[in-house]
């Protein structure tokens, strides 16, 4: 299987920092003295923010062809879909 | 080493043979698999949300059971792995044989440290009560972790046939399929577990 040799590597250990700082953000939001709906938007937001971090980057998908990306994100609508379904019995 | 190809080389291309999504069948069925287990673990959550908020009283304020910041310097283990990963991958790319190994077996080592870990944190609650059929908390805790742990150790357990096949030679700048597909399942653990965390024990 041919391809070209020594590729141009993303900055990793960036990532790597990023997703360690990311992380002990979340360690300290989560007992601060906030609204409870506040700290689980905020966490919530965290964890899919270090979440894309692994799947661009990690996971390479920032580099993939659209057609791989179309596919990697094709369950996220129906999983969203469930989420919110489950959610609005008990929000409304 | 030289690097000076663009963003969009990165990746192993397909063979002619292979054209579907653009890439090559093991990596095709990976993704496929992947895509599956983000349904799985999506039932998982979506059940937790219905059991939490039609019982919020079943559920402790956050730290008052689990223990926190030995999960968190666990959380930041699987992070770590993530970047070993990554990296032998990067160095199976470049033909690097020896970093390659090095990456991977630290792979395997902290993996490894991340299910030690999740027993030793087992054992301890359950030593203080704290068990499966503790209640809704600890069945839905004990499921879900647990579910997540299993991956892993099958993970960790699919990275020492791939480092085995490292140091014997397989894989080079022409074909690193095993390290690239390894990696992506790898990757969805770490990815899950950010989810999980956050999720299970800091809401």
């Amino acid at each position: 299987m041919a391809q070209a040799a020594h590729a141009k590597h993303p900055n990793y250990v960036g990532v790597f920092i990023g997703l360690a700082v990311l992380t002990g953000v979340e360690l300290m939001v989560a007992f601060l003295p906030w609204s409870k709906t506040t700290i689980i938007l905020l966490l919530i937001l965290l964890a899919v923010w270090k979440a894309l971090m692994v799947a661009l980057y990690f996971m390479h998908l920032r580099f993939e062809s659209n057609r791989l990306r179309i596919l990697a994100v094709a369950p996220l609508p129906l999983a969203a879909i469930m989420v919110v379904a489950v959610l609005t019995e008990y929000v409304w | 080493m030289t690097h000076a190809v663009t963003e969009g080389s990165v990746m192993l291309p397909a063979a002619e043979a292979e054209q579907g999504a653009g890439v090559y069948n093991e990596k095709l069925g990976m993704w496929i698999f992947l895509l599956s287990e983000v349904m799985f673990f999506t039932a998982l959550i979506g059940s937790y949300i219905i059991l939490r908020f039609s019982n919020p009283a079943a559920w402790p304020a956050p730290g008052a059971v689990l223990n926190i910041p030995v999960t968190a310097v666990n959380t930041f283990l699987l992070i770590c792995s993530s970047v070993t990963m990554v990296k032998a991958f990067a160095n199976a790319q470049d033909g690097d044989q020896r970093m390659l190994r090095i990456w991977l077996v630290l792979t395997v080592l902290i993996g490894a440290s991340f299910v030690g870990i999740q027993a030793f944190e087992y054992n301890q609650l359950i030593g203080h009560g704290f068990l499966p059929s503790s209640g809704l908390y600890g069945s839905t805790f004990y499921t879900m972790t647990g579910f997540h742990g299993f991956h892993v150790t099958m993970g960790v357990l699919c990275m020492i046939y791939v480092t085995a096949k490292a140091f014997r030679g397989r894989y080079t700048p022409d074909d690193y399929r095993g390290v690239e597909v390894i990696g992506l399942y790898w990757h969805f653990v770490d990815l899950v577990w950010i989810i999980l965390f956050t999720i299970v024990y800091l809401i």
